[in-house]
């Protein structure tokens, strides 16, 4: 394959950690050795000969979450019987959710429910999910391709970001402009588009510094490899279900209301 | 309302009966539970409201919008989560999406402990609350964890009643269900009408076009289809029945976003520049019982 040209940040980064992929676009994946175990990485790529018009970009569309599943759950099948899970990391480099007639009709919503359930059953079923976002991480698709996971890690470099709603569409549909809405950022946390306003929730584990998101070279790489194995590591000591998002300081300072939610329902949840 | 039946001059039933649209998410609760054994955990007293819409000059409800209410459905110990859509669109904050998770995860503890909790959801939601954004997606996932955790030992039941219907993460959090009833009424969807239109342009999809859009995602397609489990009218009775029914069938041996080789096959089936909301039920409805299973048992409506 000629990667010359253009590559997305996902595609890019599936190359850099686990070399060619072993399927084919929208959907690439590939097993590659990661601190001695073998481990499958996963990323949703531009796919410019989609038949869904909508679905060509670093979008998660209907064949991209049906397709995501499948390349889970394939994991999940052959280590079913394996004394450990191999861990699954998601290269989140994802726009948007394909928008379209086309894709509501035939059930987009489904499709993405069909990721988010092959990753948390993974996850459940002791493979450790590890979340590496390496350019924008976006609402439904967010949620579709690395919001399951164990463990979250994001390069801190220009172009990542998570958010709920693209920068565009939320500055029209709050009525203010991408400046305004950069500023109400840095008061209210959880408006923020950056992963360092991210971090401050308690979802991140990890933010990379220092490593060039479009163009790695060898040191940034097993840079990220070591934070990765880390996180492996750190997901097989803890619990399958997300209870660690709110454990950290961060989390009990900005997700105090999460918490407090939680412990007043524990405590009326049977009746005296 | 029964007391009509016998009588020959007689209201028509439409009028005795009791719509489930137009109440309120604690009425709705109410009525899904058996009679007199609805309580609510962290009710409007608690006061446990957004720490974020203040900070925006927006005013807070005491429920956050959502209602978290334990009881028992046909005797049985039962959880229902209504969301209010009087609220901030039924939206989900930190604080409505974290009651939502945190019930259904002690619903799913009880049922790990032997203590069969049985779960309703009812979704009245255009999906994250903009203002709390990133925190909104966050417990939606958090929600969607949950349901693929507990489905697993009870049927984890949603509603999609309308008006408002189903819309964003939270159509992925429905979808996950165990079983899915809707009214004709409801909508579900992954984006708006007018999010389609706003992102893609009016040739796409016109988000004003209202009967193009429940032909598209209404309850009566989405059932034709196998993307839900059970249309029926709006009525309370009707509603409760249905939900009691959707317990009796018990947990599938494939939940509908498990039978993933089944809608690869179906999707390469489609021809992108063809395909019609008519010509989607016939290859949708035709071959579902067969591969998905008993992932679709409830077929017979109304």
């Amino acid at each position: 394959m000629n990667h010359a040209t253009s590559l997305s940040r996902g595609q890019r980064w599936l190359l850099a950690l686990a070399g060619e992929s072993a399927g084919a676009a929208p959907i690439w994946h590939a097993d590659a050795p990661l601190a001695g175990e073998s481990a499958r990485f996963i990323a949703v790529v531009p796919d410019p000969e989609n038949r869904f018009a909508r679905a060509r970009e670093n979008v998660v569309g209907l064949e991209q979450g049906w397709r995501l599943a499948r390349t889970v759950r394939e994991v999940v099948d052959a280590d079913a019987r394996a004394a450990t899970r191999r861990p699954i990391i998601a290269i989140v480099d994802v726009k948007s959710q394909a928008y379209g007639y086309r894709e509501e009709m035939l059930g987009i919503h489904l499709a993405c429910a069909a990721a988010v359930d092959a990753y948390a059953s993974a996850r459940q079923a002791g493979h450790p999910i590890i979340a590496l976002i390496v350019g924008p991480a976006m609402s439904g698709a967010f949620l579709a391709h690395g919001y399951q996971a164990n463990r979250m890690l994001a390069l801190d470099a220009p172009g990542t970001m998570v958010h709920a709603m693209g920068k565009e569409a939320a500055a029209r549909v709050t009525r203010r402009c991408v400046e305004a809405l950069d500023a109400l950022g840095e008061t209210i946390t959880p408006m923020s588009y950056s992963l360092t306003g991210f971090a401050k929730l308690g979802l991140l584990d990890c933010l990379i510094d220092g490593v060039d998101a479009d163009a790695p070279t060898s040191d940034h790489i097993a840079l990220v490899q070591g934070k990765l194995a880390d996180a492996v590591l750190s997901a097989r000591s803890g619990s399958s279900d997300l209870s660690h998002r709110l454990d950290s300081d961060a989390a009990r300072t900005t997700r105090a209301a999460s918490i407090k939610v939680r412990h007043h329902l524990a405590m009326q949840w049977d009746a005296d | 309302m029964s007391t009509y039946t016998s009588d020959s001059n007689a209201a028509p039933a439409f009028v005795a009966r009791q719509s489930f649209i137009e109440l309120t998410a604690r009425e709705r609760a109410r009525h899904l539970l058996d009679s007199g054994t609805f309580r609510e955990l962290l009710g409007p007293f608690d006061r446990l409201t957004s720490p974020w819409l203040p900070l925006q000059g927006i005013v807070c409800q005491a429920d956050d919008g959502a209602v978290v209410a334990r009881g028992t459905i046909g005797g049985a110990p039962a959880l229902v989560c209504a969301i209010e859509s009087a609220f901030q669109g039924g939206s989900i904050g930190e604080v409505s999406g974290s009651k939502i998770a945190g019930a259904l995860e002690l619903a799913l503890r009880d049922c790990e402990r032997g203590k069969i909790v049985h779960p309703v959801i009812v979704f009245e939601t255009g999906g994250v609350r903009l203002q709390e954004a990133n925190l909104g997606l966050a417990v939606i996932a958090e929600i969607q964890a949950a349901i693929v955790a507990l489905r697993r030992h009870v049927p984890v039941v949603g509603v999609i009643a309308g008006m408002v219907g189903c819309f964003g993460g939270m159509s992925l959090a429905a979808a996950l269900c165990t079983r899915l009833i809707m009214t004709r009424q409801g909508r579900l969807g992954m984006n708006g009408p007018e999010v389609i239109e706003q992102e893609a342009g009016i040739d796409e999809l016109d988000a004003s076009d209202r009967r193009r859009i429940w032909q598209l995602i209404g309850g009566e397609q989405r059932t034709a289809c196998g993307l839900a489990d059970r249309l029926v009218e709006d009525n309370a009775e009707a509603i409760v029945a249905a939900v009691r029914d959707a317990f009796a069938g018990g947990v599938p041996s494939v939940h509908r976003t498990e039978a993933v080789d089944h809608y690869l096959a179906l999707l390469a089936q489609v021809d992108p520049s063809a395909i019609t909301p008519e010509s989607m039920r016939g290859l949708f409805a035709a071959e579902q019982r067969d591969a998905a299973g008993s992932a679709v048992t409830i077929k017979e409506f109304e």
